[in-house]
């Protein structure tokens, strides 16, 4: 099967220097759904940063789509993140946007047409039930709601990989119910790799799913 | 509403660089008229024994523009308050030949100097009579008068490098939420920075536009008009080509200036 991530012996840390995952491995399988888990701390927010090439192993080497990130250019990190959808643990909304304006980000940087462009915002609105809001900013709403946006925003180019940093941490079972439909969906329906942070797998679940668990500086599978 | 006060910070400082820019121009041009005021006023007169010719004279040196021959009667009048008794004396004696130099510019100390001895260089002049007491009094002033306009040049200058560098950081903090986020969904680096280019350039057009209608007014108001008339000079307050050719183009290079600072600076946060 082919490698969408191929991890090998990398280490990750931030300008401090204080190493926070150590020599770990770690690969996955292009169209799986995989779950990350690990204490508040243990670095998950932090493997996923290096996935999409903003935090570079300082040691070993780490290929995402094909490319190794570890010596990647401006250029070819561009192009592989405009075929990855993120929902940022923070959500990373741009302030001086509109919902609708928001979501449509991804869309407007693969160079969509307008009316393409306009029918999915229309459609992903419709599946997170923020119809309404489309014309709010990111501060009229509330956590949870901008969560969805995140979420919205992370589907709209129809990425080949989902990365999601605890998309479900503010959200009542309801809403956590969408969310995880709408991933469900997107393996499904797009053969889409979905990797989620969670400290939470819905007991319900009724995908075929790889677990993955941080702990002490290395990723261990747990399933 | 919201749009309005994105713009209004950097239209602010733009236009505040604008107008100290387009005073200082003002200024400059009033001490340009006013030396064109002094210099038509001012001028060399040479004591001949024969006649002079007019060409030969002019190639003497460059500063003198023109050459006119006074009466005789009339120049002794005209001298007598402005020269030494002996040199009246002196003059009615001789009865010679008058000339009155008419200079091209306003002539520094030293160009006096130097047109002096150039003049007498000439065997054919016997006196030089430059006014150089009273020419120093009004150049001192005009130094001063400088002096005081380059000081002011200079703080305004000094005033609006710190507006525009407030300006850059907040810009900075305004802008590099947004382009990280584009640039974490793979948006290249034109992409991330056109929004703030078009806002640079749009502001600069708000700001010139301002400048203009500002400065149009302005020239055109009864009371400043009349303050120039008194000084006894004509100045142009506001050239609406040239001027606001000028204006826009200072306050677009401003703007993009800053925007392509920021767009250099700008690095991903993880
Ligand atoms: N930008 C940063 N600069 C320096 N250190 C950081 C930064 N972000 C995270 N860290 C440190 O890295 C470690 C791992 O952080 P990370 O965000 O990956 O944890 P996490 O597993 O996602 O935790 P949580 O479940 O609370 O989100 C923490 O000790 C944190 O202090
Ligand atoms: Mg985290």
């Amino acid at each position: 099967m082919d490698k969408v991530i191929i991890a090998k012996e990398i280490s990750l840390s931030y300008s401090n220097n204080e190493t926070i995952i150590n020599k770990a491995n770690i690969s996955i399988d292009s169209g799986s759904f995989v779950f990350i888990t690990g204490a508040s701390g243990s670095g998950k927010s932090t493997l996923l940063k290096s996935f999409y090439g903003a935090l570079r192993p300082h040691q070993g080497s780490l290929i995402v789509g094909g490319v190794e990130l570890k010596k990647v250019s401006a250029k070819k990190l561009n192009f592989l993140r405009r075929h990855i959808g993120i929902v940022f643990q923070d959500y990373k909304l741009v302030k001086e946007w509109t919902i609708e304006k928001n979501i449509m980000l991804p869309l407007i940087i693969n160079g969509y047409d307008k009316s393409v462009t306009k029918a999915q915002v229309d459609t992903l609105l419709k599946h997170v039930r923020l119809k309404h809001q489309l014309g709010k900013y990111p501060r009229e709403l509330s956590g949870g709601e901008q969560q969805r946006v995140a979420m919205a925003r992370a589907l709209a180019h129809n990425p080949i990989m989902i990365l999601a940093d605890e998309p479900t941490g503010n959200l009542d079972d309801y809403s956590s119910q969408l969310i995880w439909n709408l991933l469900e969906g997107a393996h499904a329906q797009l053969k889409t790799t979905v990797i989620v942070v969670t400290h939470h797998i819905p007991a319900s679940f009724n995908v075929d799913y790889k677990h993955f668990h941080i702990e002490y500086g290395s990723i261990n599978a747990v399933n | 509403m919201r749009s309005i006060k994105n713009h209004l910070s950097l239209v602010i400082a733009l236009l505040s660089i604008l107008f100290s820019m387009q005073i200082f121009i003002i200024v400059d041009r009033s001490l340009e008229a006013y030396k064109e005021n002094l210099v038509s006023n001012y001028s060399v007169i040479i004591v001949s024994q024969k006649r002079l010719i007019r060409d030969e004279i002019l190639g003497i040196n460059t500063i003198i523009s023109d050459m006119k021959e006074l009466e005789p009667n009339n120049v002794v009048e005209r001298l007598n308050s402005g020269m030494d008794k002996k040199n009246i004396e002196f003059l009615k004696l001789t009865l010679p030949k008058f000339y009155k130099l008419s200079l091209a510019h306003y002539p520094t100390p030293r160009e006096i100097e130097r047109l002096t001895r150039d003049l007498m260089n000439n065997p054919l002049i016997v006196k030089v009579e430059n006014f150089s007491h009273m020419h120093d009094i009004t150049y001192k002033l005009l130094l001063l008068f400088k002096a005081v306009v380059s000081v002011f040049a200079i703080s305004i200058f000094i005033v609006t490098s710190l507006l525009i560098f407030k300006e850059l950081k907040i810009w900075q903090f305004k802008h590099t939420e947004r382009m990280n986020i584009m640039g974490l969904f793979g948006a290249p680096v034109w992409l991330r920075s056109a929004v703030l280019f078009r806002l640079a350039i749009v502001d600069a057009l708000i700001s010139s536009g301002l400048a203009f209608g500002l400065f149009d007014y302005l020239s055109s108001n009864l009371f400043i008009l009349e303050q120039f008339l008194n000084i006894g000079i004509s100045v142009v307050i506001f050239n609406p080509i040239d001027d606001f050719i000028l204006l826009l183009s200072v306050s677009l290079a401003l703007s993009i200036l800053l925007a392509s600072l920021i767009v250099l600076g700008h690095k991903e946060e993880v």
